[in-house]
């Protein structure tokens, strides 16, 4: 008895932290895409596998140790990726350049939500798993789509696809943090 | 004839779940207690030389137990596939000196520099790195032999500061 509890448990955190966990979703600032009747929460799973590479792509969804407290676990979209250059809702530059290694997260709730724009560009390092798939409640049953709002497109993929592209790359500012 | 076939069958199994249990064990040490790590590079000379290895333990940073003048790992925010190993000297609030401006570290950051402060990439490059990144923190030298023990400078570092 004592054994199999000996070899349970290691075996199962280590399931848990190769393939993933299903974690509470609290707060309003991922709605309409979670918790989008506030009050009843959403269970997630938190894919720990398809985090293993560090390669995320624009839109998905992610779980990441928060910058200002490292006690605490938030979940925000990923808006940009190093290299590019988005346009801020209230941060203190106007246009920024992700650094190297770095993201821009933000929460669907646009002005409910603690994230890049208050925080800045977060290291990719702090981010511990995807997000992949509502689980609970039953008839919220889902996958989770990574989704790019199209008014939070990067700026220099908007220049790519042909359509106009108005800003002043001189105006960027390479955030300091 | 079977009868053999289904004892190697059973042993092979028996050898597999073995491996995995024993795999497991060894995944939960090495991620939750502590682990050794392989040193590159000259940016924490005289404290660590290129090549030494050193014992890290993952406890304090999951406490959030790090204090000034430990000597860490953590994930690189330039690329979160490298690991950087630095002295922290800094904690969130303090006021840091980086050339001649003094700047204060945010809440939940930590400031991390070489102790070979003229070939280091550390802090003052790149600012202050979210304690969130940090993995371990370094416990004593296990090779070379000769240098098995305490970090030196630490106290040095302390009194210095």
């Amino acid at each position: 008895m004592l054994r199999a509890i000996a070899v349970g448990i290691p075996i199962g955190i280590t399931f848990v932290d190769c393939f993933g966990y299903v974690a509470k979703v609290e707060g309003i600032s991922m709605q309409p895409a979670l918790n989008p009747e506030s009050g009843k929460s959403d269970f997630v799973f938190l894919s720990r596998w398809s985090s293993r590479s560090f390669k995320y792509d624009r839109g998905d969804m992610v779980s990441l140790i928060s910058p200002k407290d490292p006690g605490q676990k938030i979940i925000k979209r990923i808006i940009a990726l190093e290299g590019d250059i988005i346009r801020t809702l209230g941060y203190k530059s106007r246009y920024v350049r992700i650094p190297e290694g770095h993201c821009w997260v933000e929460g669907d709730h646009t002005g409910h939500s603690l994230d890049s724009n208050f925080f800045g560009p977060v290291a990719v390092g702090l981010i511990t798993a995807k997000a992949s798939r509502i689980v609970w409640p039953p008839d919220r049953w889902q996958r989770l789509e990574g989704e790019l709002p199209d008014e939070r497109v990067p700026l220099n993929l908007l220049d790519v696809a042909g359509r106009s592209c108005d800003i002043d790359v001189h105006e960027c500012v390479e955030s300091e943090d | 004839m079977h009868g053999r076939i289904y004892r190697i069958i059973g042993r092979w199994l028996g050898v597999a779940g073995y491996m995995v249990q024993y795999g497991c064990i060894a995944h939960c040490t090495l991620e939750f207690v502590g682990d050794f790590v392989v040193c590159k590079g000259p940016s924490m000379e005289p404290t660590i030389f290129s090549e030494d290895v050193i014992l890290t333990e993952h406890l304090s940073p999951r406490f959030n137990r790090i204090s000034r003048g430990d000597v860490i790992i953590a994930r690189s925010p330039m690329n979160p596939h490298h690991h950087i190993c630095k002295r922290v000297t800094g904690l969130g609030g303090d006021k840091v000196k980086n050339g001649f401006k003094t700047q204060i570290v945010p809440r939940g950051h930590v400031w991390l520099e070489g102790d070979n402060k003229v070939n280091s990439t550390d802090s003052r490059t790149f600012g202050s790195v979210p304690a969130g990144l940090i993995r371990g923190r370094a416990v004593c030298r296990v090779w070379p032999i000769s240098d098995l023990g305490r970090l030196d400078s630490f106290q040095e570092w302390q009194v210095d500061r």
